[in-house]
């Protein structure tokens, strides 16, 4: 943690083809969310759902490869897990309140 | 500890922080510099002056409730002053309070680091704080006035009142631009600028109390920053989200703002612990009891702290599911304090005690904290919350933990640290004197303000009934006790800043790295920077004492 | 510095890339978290008024969204490139790369002002009469959108401010100032002489004598550098340019479905 130096710089194997991979992804993902709202799913909830579900992926994809997470030490998925899991009870504490109204 | 690399004052590599002079001279050499000292002193000026300021609004607060009727103003004057009161007191004093100050002053010296990680950004985050200030105080002069919502702001009222609500929260605003930047400097200096073998639990526990509330600066205060800017929009453009008339929900303003502002009390709290924690050792001559315990119970406090902002909403229309679960999470809160308490108890517990200034605030500041933490967890019961909610109860528990809390702790960690910080010694005959009048005009007006709230006076009333007069007396001649015991306990520190006696290097005997500094810190603190070779409050067994 | 004839100037703060990556991290924390409090507010007002939200939601444009969407997406892709072709010396790739995510952000901010015309052309905006005569939920929902989606869009302008810095930072020839601290120049004048060494002690150009009349010295490095050549501490300060790009990129892939895609 002492060595500030570049620590990942040469682990890096992919190069530009994984980031090209890596959009084709995203955009196949806007694809499908986009297709997915077409379809009735006969519940706003499931929709919703589905929804949130595919840009979590297209943000894992974003925050692992672009964000160069996958390379970073495990600090940095500490840190990333902590702001998750605040912003994860801010919400869902909430909803405590809101839906036993 | 450490290898004590001990340079002749004269002889430091570097002039001390206080003769350096850069690019520029006088002024100008101050509020441009990067020197996470002179910072923190910078800090301390301002914000002694928002202390003494929000106090003579509380002298005047307590002095309207002399009589039956109006005193010295009218209700309406009356609700500005307890909402500037607050907010300066909050916003500008507590929250900041400790970490900009003693913090950015000692952190960088605790760790055997040069500076913080971004010296730069550590200036930028004073300057956002001058203007966040500024803006607030610009809302004297312009039009509708200074806010009367309470430090709160609360929907609907916020965009019901005709004062200058989009000035208050927008300085609000800046302020916690200036409280994330503090907090992610101080994170990242802690992970990257500890001394060479300085390893995490070798690091001094008001550290610890740093590390902890700088995440919650990081992760709280945005949303804060967020909720303000929703005011301000709503104010201005009318995009409302609180606003029941536009669909609004003004109860989900409560839970944003409570989100940080719950947290923002251990934002207040844990560095003052971390002063305590590093006071009751070296006072005790002792190893601290617990080590491990006080400085993961920072962190438990910080991730326990942000589960529990609902129980400020019991009364609000908050749903009963929420009102049990949150009530439930303030108990746990409960847990980690105590271990912190118990801890600094135990380690009195057959040390070598000295009586001195600094072990008086401490001592002061857990009898007084402890008296707000329990009344915190009386509240934290469902059902007496209904009968104490907004009555001067609430309003006494607050000011035990940041007051009796925080405040105490940053006096404390005033007369620690002051020979350190100044070179010079105060007298130790006045400042007991001041400590006690303090001791005495805090209880005088808090406790009392606790048995009137828990008969039913209500807070941010301007008038009261004629069954509350004597307690409001009493607790009004406390308040004239309280503040003659600050006034003496700053013209003692002044006066020894000026023409106090000069100072052993390590008067107390601290064992942290600040310590091993001789004289005043030179400008980049180490001439070489040291080694950490065990704990940080190992007294034992060398009982080598600096001269 | 504590001899009397010489002054050496050297960095004494080493850049910590590390803990430049820390700080940008946690800096993005707050973002989230800024950002976290508008989507708290959304998810109980859609959860309130589902249907409402629904209702108002047909008015807005999924197409335009969808290319945004697009649009934010290669930018995110050639900021990533331009960062790996900076790390592995390919300057005038890296710069390309930069120049397409800066036009890529313009594009969005343009379909944005298109899109937001043509709500305010048709009366809906916050505090319009015919929004205040909707119902509650739609009230809200087209508040959110403004909010969320302005704030947004500042990001996205802080964002190209912030890289089109870096353009002119990675472009320019990099000169680099030291000032010499007024101690120094007080302890090394009367007589002193000022040279530049070489690591073998050479003296390389010119000496100067510092005498009363020397107030400040400055020293002036400068790099000429080949194409390939650069001044190393950019490639910290792009990867957290992109870090912050990608975060404005994150958003937006949250913002699209919640508002475009209601069904």
């Amino acid at each position: 943690m002492h060595q500030p130096t570049h620590t990942h710089a040469d682990d890096h194997a992919g190069g530009y083809g994984i980031y090209l991979k890596v959009w084709l992804g995203l955009i196949v993902f806007t694809g499908i969310t986009v297709a997915a709202a077409g379809v009735d799913l006969n519940s706003a909830g499931l929709t919703i759902a589905l929804a949130l579900l595919i840009a979590s992926v297209k943000t894992a994809l974003v925050v692992y490869f672009f964000m160069h997470i996958k390379y970073e030490h495990l600090l940095f998925k500490l840190m990333l897990a902590v702001c998750a899991i605040t912003f994860v009870i801010f919400i869902g504490l909430t909803f405590f309140d809101i839906a036993y109204r | 500890m450490a290898s004590r690399a001990i340079v002749d004052a004269n002889e430091h590599q570097e002039p001390i922080y206080l003769d350096y002079r850069g690019r520029y001279d006088g002024i100008l050499g101050w509020i441009l510099s990067t020197d996470h000292k002179r910072i923190g002193l910078m800090y301390l000026a301002a914000l002694v002056v928002f202390f003494l300021a929000a106090m003579t609004l509380g002298f005047f607060m307590r002095l309207e409730q002399w009589t039956v009727g109006q005193t010295i103003v009218d209700a309406k004057t009356y609700n500005t002053l307890f909402t500037v009161h607050g907010v300066i007191m909050v916003f500008l004093v507590v929250v900041p309070g400790i970490p900009a100050t003693l913090g950015n002053f000692f952190l960088p010296l605790q760790l055997g680091a040069k500076d913080v990680s971004f010296p730069r950004l550590n200036l930028t985050s004073w300057y956002l704080y001058m203007i966040g200030a500024l803006i607030i105080f610009l809302a004297l002069f312009t039009s509708g006035g200074l806010p009367d919502t309470g430090w709160t702001f609360y929907a609907p009222y916020n965009i019901r009142t005709t004062t200058n609500i989009p000035l208050a929260v927008f300085g609000v605003f800046i302020l916690g631009f200036s409280s994330i930047l503090t907090g992610l400097n101080f994170v990242t200096t802690m992970h990257q600028l500890r001394a060479p073998g300085m390893s995490w639990f070798r690091m001094p526990l008001f550290c610890w109390g740093l590390y902890a509330t700088g995440w919650i600066q990081v992760l709280a205060t945005p949303v804060l920053g967020i909720t303000m800017l929703l005011v301000l929009v709503e104010k201005t453009m009318s995009i409302g989200v609180f606003d029941p008339s536009l669909g609004g929900d003004p109860i989900l303003y409560q839970h944003l703002f409570w989100i940080y502002s719950h947290p923002a009390v251990y934002i207040m709290i844990l560095p003052a612990m971390g002063i305590i924690s590093e006071i009751m050792p070296t006072f005790a001559r002792r190893t601290i009891f617990g080590y491990k315990a006080i400085a993961y119970s920072s962190l438990a406090i910080a991730l326990a702290g942000s589960l529990v902002w609902g129980h400020h909403m019991f009364t609000s229309g908050q749903s009963y599911t929420a009102n049990v679960l949150f009530s439930l999470l303030t108990f746990l809160v409960g847990i980690p304090t105590a271990i912190k308490v118990l801890n600094w108890v135990a380690t009195l517990y057959r040390g070598a005690i000295r009586i001195e200034p600094p072990l008086l605030y401490a001592l002061s500041f857990i009898f007084l904290f402890s008296i707000g933490g329990f009344t915190g967890l009386m509240q934290g019961v469902l059902n007496v919350d209904v009968h104490l909610h907004d009555t001067y109860f609430v309003v006494a528990h607050f000011h035990y933990v940041m007051f009796g809390g925080t405040v105490m702790g940053l006096f404390a960690g005033l007369h620690y640290w002051f020979p350190k910080m100044f070179g010079k010694m105060y007298e130790k005959s006045w400042a007991n004197i001041s400590w006690a009048l303090q001791l005495i005009g805090f209880n005088m007006l808090y406790f009392t303000m606790l048995v009137m709230g828990y008969n039913g006076m209500p807070r941010r009333y301007y008038d009261h009934l004629i069954e509350f007069n004597a307690g409001h007396q009493l607790a009004t001649v406390g308040s004239w006790v309280l503040i003659a015991g600050i006034l003496i306990m700053f013209a003692n520190l002044l006066h020894g800043l000026l023409k106090g006696e000069e100072a052993d290097d390590n008067p107390w005997g601290g064992t942290t790295l600040e310590w091993s500094i001789k004289g005043l810190p030179p400008l980049e603190n180490f001439d070489e920077i040291p080694e950490v070779t065990q704990g940080p409050y190992d007294h034992n067994p060398e009982p080598e004492v600096v001269k | 510095m504590s001899s009397h004839s010489n002054a050496i100037v050297a960095h004494k703060h080493p850049s910590d890339v590390e803990g430049a990556k820390i700080a940008m991290w946690l800096f993005l924390f707050t973002e989230v978290l800024l950002f976290g409090g508008l989507f708290i507010l959304y998810a109980v007002y859609r959860y309130q008024y589902s249907l409402d939200f629904h209702l108002a939601a047909t008015e807005l444009n999924a197409s335009l969204g969808a290319i945004n969407t697009v649009v934010l997406l290669t930018s995110s892709l050639t900021v990533a490139l331009s960062i790996e072709a900076l790390r592995r010396g390919n300057r005038k790739l890296s710069l390309w790369m930069l120049f397409i995510t800066i036009v890529c952000a313009l594009t969005f901010m343009v379909i944005k002002y298109f899109e937001w015309s043509a709500k305010i052309h048709h009366g809906i905006y916050p505090g319009s009469e015919t929004l205040l005569t909707a119902s509650s939920g739609e009230i809200v929902f087209y508040n959110l959108y403004y909010a969320m989606t302005g704030l947004h869009g500042i990001h996205v302008l802080i964002g190209m401010g912030v890289l089109g810095g870096m353009f002119y930072f990675i472009a320019r020839k990099p000169i680099n100032k030291e000032a010499i601290n007024y101690d120094v120049v007080e302890r090394i004048r009367g007589g002193s002489r000022m040279a530049v060494l070489a690591d073998d002690g050479r003296e390389l150009g010119d000496v100067i004598n510092i005498d009363d009349k020397v107030e400040r010295v400055e020293i002036k490095v400068i790099y000429e550098n080949t194409p390939e050549k650069f001044d190393p501490r950019n490639e910290i300060k792009l990867e957290n340019s992109g870090l912050y790009w990608h975060i404005v990129d994150v958003i937006w892939i949250f913002l699209f479905p919640l508002f475009y895609l209601i069904i």
